[in-house]
């Protein structure tokens, strides 16, 4: 197949996943209300927080600002995975495996309805935090970055969803990953800095999961300024998951797509 | 739609662009012989109708046909290519309706078009227009930009049949087209196949578990059970391979059913009827009808109905298989698999 025909397929399928995406309400309004209610609740609940000796912002929004933007890419595991087990369920894959269809192609395609999804979200905790009166000390060069940096991370996140999907070709087992993903943005450094992070096996875990380093990469474009090692750590993990999920993702669409 | 005379025309004409299956087997993991070694061909141009009930057979068989699922053993040529070496081809040669039109809710009808003819390869400005003359031919154009989650059974189906069409496939697979649809939408979408097969040559492979739809639609049936053909030829030869007409009487008494049912098996066979008839296979034929009257008169057995039944497709299976098509898949639905037979695969 030509360039010029891989374009136009994944093209057509990105299209069908943004339609799919915006005509789905149920997908965008939890993603974008559930991360903010739990902002206004943590915000409110944990400020005393900031008189923690070393916490390194006076503002606790500012701080938890940088949650809403991975619960967001959560999300999209959930409406990514589940609208391709959808169309395992119906048949709507077989009828797309009876056409030309290359499997870079459909996942590439599906995929953007979750740099869509990716990009509404960002900007809406964005501009709620900043109304609501959280700092970003990078200024507008900083919210282009962290627009990009979340879009980047929804999309690498969605790869897992698809690759779900294409493993159980079910909705439901899709949607039972959900809370698996919440245990590890809990065990992060979601509402302390690593080194306020008392517990001894709490802070190891929390080190070695990389939301945390996720979470450090908004953080410092929102209160400490221009970090290079942690802007490129954050981009590293979200290049990395996005390069596992892809292949993962492939290798399963090769088994599900049995075609001869 | 237009209207085209039914199995006109559609028996074929024979030659190496149809389907030709030699000893295609589809064995599932810890399950049966979904497909136990078929010998099958379809020639190109013909309607062939692949008659069966649930869990017989049919979904499988389709599904190894369209390259979808691989066979465990075999060889099956479509459009002259091989289904397992030439996958590709094979799918470039063919459209395919499967059974549960698999439409996305969230899309209208022409965006579905778009995208099929956009994956098919089709230009810019013919996807366009490929996609309008197709809704126009099955009566969606009105529809065209309505979400397909608003579309009735026979609407989806309409739809499944034009995508099926997009990149002007010779050969077409339609497993169960008509299951669900009410008569009208029902003869619309035979109508339209005729129409393929006459007009455009096309050859149509269809699984089915109507009798009426194999016998009205069909150039030649092939009957599976249990992953078997058991019987094949035109509708008219299979017919007069049972040859023998049944004679369906109900008593105008509900206790003389006993007498009245023993009176016909002097003349044949018993066969199926309805809770409150006898019924029997007449061994001599339409001729011995006023025999069973004088019979029944002369035991003194009042009558309230009588029928006589020309062989059908049921019959046959009825012959072949020991059972009747009606109801047999229920008893099935749990033999095949064939739910899952791409996701177990």
């Amino acid at each position: 197949m030509s360039r010029d025909g891989l374009r136009t397929q994944v093209g057509q399928l990105a299209r069908r996943s943004v339609l799919r995406t915006l005509r789905q309400p149920a997908q965008i309004v939890p993603a974008l209300v559930f991360p903010l209610f739990l902002l206004a609740v943590n915000s409110g609940g944990l400020k005393q927080a900031t008189n923690l000796p070393g916490f390194p912002t006076d503002s606790y929004l500012t701080f938890a600002l940088a949650v809403p933007f991975m619960q967001g890419a959560l999300f999209s595991v959930m409406n990514t995975g589940t609208d391709l087990a959808r169309d395992i369920e119906t048949g709507f894959l077989n009828r797309l495996a009876l056409t030309p269809l290359r499997g870079a192609a459909l996942l590439s395609g599906l995929l953007a309805g979750a740099v869509v999804l990716g990009l509404v979200q960002a900007a809406t905790y964005l501009t709620v935090g900043l109304v609501a009166g959280a700092e970003l000390v990078t200024g507008a060069p900083g919210a282009l970055v962290i627009v990009v940096l979340s879009v980047s991370i929804t999309v690498a996140f969605g790869t897992i969803g698809l690759f779900a999907a294409l493993r159980t070709g079910s909705g439901e087992a899709v949607q039972s990953l959900f809370p698996v993903f919440f245990v590890f943005l809990f065990i992060s450094a979601m509402a302390l800095p690593l080194d306020l992070i008392q517990t001894d096996w709490f802070r190891k875990i929390a080190s070695a999961n990389p939301v945390t380093y996720l979470l450090e990469a908004f953080r410092s474009l929102l209160f400490e300024g221009w970090e290079p090692a942690k802007l490129a750590l954050g981009f590293g993990i979200a290049a990395a998951v996005l390069t596992l999920g892809m292949l993962a993702a492939s290798s399963a669409l090769k088994t599900r797509l049995v075609r001869t | 739609m237009r209207s085209v005379s039914l199995r006109a025309m559609t028996n074929g004409a024979s030659g190496g662009k149809g389907i030709e299956v030699e000893g295609l087997v589809r064995e599932f993991k810890n399950g049966p012989r979904a497909v136990d070694g078929i010998d099958l061909q379809v020639h190109e141009g013909e309607i062939y109708g692949f008659l069966g009930p649930n869990g017989a057979g049919k979904s499988t068989t389709v599904l190894m046909l369209t390259t979808l699922l691989p066979p465990t053993a075999g060889t099956a040529r479509v459009a002259g290519f091989d289904i397992v070496a030439d996958g590709p081809r094979v799918r470039a040669s063919i459209g395919a309706a499967l059974q549960e039109a698999a439409l996305d809710p969230l899309l209208s009808g022409r965006e579905h078009m778009r995208l099929q003819t956009a994956l098919h390869g089709l230009g810019r400005a013919e996807r366009e227009s490929r996609g309008g003359e197709l809704l126009e031919r099955v009566g969606l154009s009105q529809a065209a930009d309505r979400r397909v989650g608003g579309y009735s059974g026979g609407m989806r189906r309409r739809l499944d049949l034009a995508l099926a069409l997009v990149h002007r496939p010779r050969i077409l697979f339609l497993d169960e087209p008509t299951t669900g649809l009410d008569i009208q939408s029902r003869t619309a979408l035979w109508e339209e196949v005729a129409r393929l097969a006459v007009e455009e040559g096309v050859t149509v492979f269809l699984t089915t578990q109507y009798l009426e739809e194999a016998d009205a639609l069909a150039g030649r049936v092939g009957i599976i059970d249990h992953g078997h053909i058991v019987a094949e030829g035109t509708p008219a030869e299979l017919k007069a391979e049972i040859g023998r007409p049944t004679v369906e009487a109900v008593p105008r008494e509900p206790g003389e059913r006993g007498r009245l049912a023993s009176v016909l098996e002097r003349f044949g066979a018993a066969a199926g009827a309805s809770p409150r008839a006898a019924a029997a296979r007449l061994d001599g034929g339409e001729a011995q009808l006023a025999e069973v009257v004088r019979a029944l008169d002369s035991e003194g057995i009042a009558i309230e109905r009588l029928q006589l039944h020309a062989p059908s497709l049921d019959d046959v299976f009825l012959a072949k298989t020991g059972r009747s098509l009606e109801g047999a898949g229920e008893e099935e639905d749990a033999a095949e698999p064939e739910a899952e037979a791409v996701s177990t695969a």
